[in-house]
């Protein structure tokens, strides 16, 4: 089971690929993996440069989670997707500002930052990029 | 009546307001009062609030990015990111550097901080940051109004206090699409509406909110304003004024010499209640939308505490082409999702939980 406090070290770490979708592109083969890597996974060079994902994107797969990991059952039901970027990137995202009934493959998402958890009444505050249904405008 | 040596102008605007919505009749339900007559008086229809993954760093976000947009400007040039608040994520720790990391602003070379002053921190970020741009210290200054404002179960309160923000890139007047010409602020100690420290829902006199705090703050401040400027009411073609209510906006108007078509465009709260911080500047929001070049506005915050900063406003050209960048007010507006009491409280975490499931 995962600890119930969020490890603040690694929040702290980790806020470019959380905050602004950070992600690490192979300049061998093209690749890009988020979160970043040390090494590609597909060609297994280690040139790797710092790109950034676009926010856009649609959803590939989901899945509705009821019984959640400790800490996390506040926020229940959690909806993980795929979300494929519009660079063709795919990620794992939670969704958000959407019912479980209306999620449909294929629909359009951006991202927006949004808490994850929060560690107790003294711990820090988690917050990560997640991802909702493109909202309507008007006359645009 | 103070103004910037440089000239200084309003260079991107952005709203955030949660898509969650309740209905007054919904929160008079939960506490067997009748609407009508309890809450009726007020004119706020629906109330938005927030989601359960949402606080005030995550609207000032949104309505930030809306802004920079908007604004077209490098992201690492502002140097200024100060977020007008009283319902902080942390009670120590600033929200701005949560937002100078998560934009990627200013390479770090930022200065950033919270401000309170009850509903008019945004407003008294905005004049801090004229301060800078105006002397020249900076060229672009990031100013944030955001609250998810809180009403005690069952008060009056509880059928305005909203969530939602708004957010302005500050600049010199060459890159705007309005000028900010002129500001005058009035403040004195009022004692019409606090929350001391470690409470959760704040106290207020019911006596003292009307005509001793938010009428005269406004007024004064207005009309010092106009005085020095030489203008009055007919040489503006809107006025926009602190909303806590949908009623005080257009009585206030009415002191002051200004009909209600010239406030409507800016009267957002019978839709979404009050954003506290957020208040004046998400309705300036609603104004710039629409508004053309060549035209004048009439801004005046309201806090608590008490004070009000009153802002004379001139469109410049450019800025129907800024209009079509990000979302209107108008959208968020209309894109709601309705909840009822029971979820409300979860969503505002009224609920004492057990031990720790991840809540505040
Ligand atoms: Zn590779």
């Amino acid at each position: 089971m995962w600890s119930v406090k969020a490890s603040v070290p690694s929040l702290w770490r980790e806020a470019p690929s959380r905050y602004r979708l950070e992600a690490t592109e192979c300049v061998e083969c093209g690749a890009r993996h988020y979160p970043p890597r040390e090494i590609c996974p597909r060609c297994g060079s280690k040139n790797l440069r710092r790109v950034r994902l676009p926010e856009s994107g649609k959803v590939i797969s989901f899945t509705h989670v009821r019984a959640p990991l400790r800490g996390f059952e506040y926020y229940t039901p959690l909806t993980l997707a795929i979300i494929e970027l519009d660079d063709g990137t795919r990620i794992l995202g939670q969704l958000t500002d959407v019912d479980p009934e209306d999620v449909v493959e294929g629909m359009r998402v951006s991202a927006v930052i949004r808490i994850v958890r929060v560690s107790g009444e003294t711990g820090v505050v988690s917050y990560a990029l997640k991802f909702r249904p493109e909202m309507p405008t008007g006359d645009r | 009546m103070v103004r910037p040596d440089r000239g200084v102008g309003i260079v991107g605007w952005g709203v955030y307001i949660p898509v969650h919505r309740i209905r007054a009749e919904e929160l008079a339900r939960a506490w067997g009062r009748d609407w009508k007559r309890f809450a009726a008086g007020v004119f706020v229809e629906e109330k938005s609030l927030p989601g359960l993954d949402e606080d005030t760093f995550t609207i000032a976000y949104e309505a930030a990015k809306n802004a920079l947009r908007r604004a077209r400007i490098d992201p690492k040039s502002v140097r200024a990111v100060y977020v007008g608040t009283e319902s902080k994520p942390y009670a120590v720790k600033p929200t701005s550097t949560m937002l100078i990391e998560a934009l990627d602003l200013g390479e770090r070379s930022t200065t950033g901080a919270d401000f309170e002053f009850a509903c008019k921190a945004g407003t008294e970020a905005l004049e801090a940051t004229i301060g800078l741009v105006g002397s020249g210290m900076i060229d672009y200054g990031l100013v944030i109004g955001a609250d998810t404002a809180q009403g005690a179960p069952g008060d009056p309160l509880e059928y305005t206090a909203a969530s939602g923000g708004a957010a302005l890139v500050i600049g010199p007047v060459e890159n705007s699409i309005a000028e900010i010409v002129a500001s005058h602020s009035f403040v004195t100690d009022t004692p019409d509406f606090w929350r001391r420290k470690l409470v959760k829902y704040p106290a207020h006199t019911k006596a003292f909110t009307g005509v001793p705090a938010y009428f005269r703050h406004i007024t004064t401040a207005a009309r010092a304003l106009m005085d020095e400027l030489g203008t009055n009411p007919g040489d503006y073609d809107y006025a926009v004024f602190h909303q806590p209510n949908g009623k005080f906006p257009l009585r206030v108007g009415k002191m002051l010499g200004f009909p209600k078509e010239k406030i409507l465009p800016g009267l957002i709260t019978p839709k979404i209640g009050n954003t506290y911080s957020g208040s004046s500047l998400v309705g300036l929001s609603a104004v710039l939308d629409v508004a053309k070049p060549g035209q004048k506005i009439l801004v005046a915050s309201f806090g608590s505490g008490a004070g009000s900063d009153a802002f004379h406003i001139e469109v410049l050209d450019g800025i129907e082409e800024a209009q079509a960048l990000a979302p209107r007010v108008s959208d968020y507006v209309n894109w709601k999702r309705y909840v009822d009491y029971a979820i409300y409280a979860r969503n505002r975490r009224m609920y004492k939980m057990p031990n720790d499931m991840g809540a505040y």
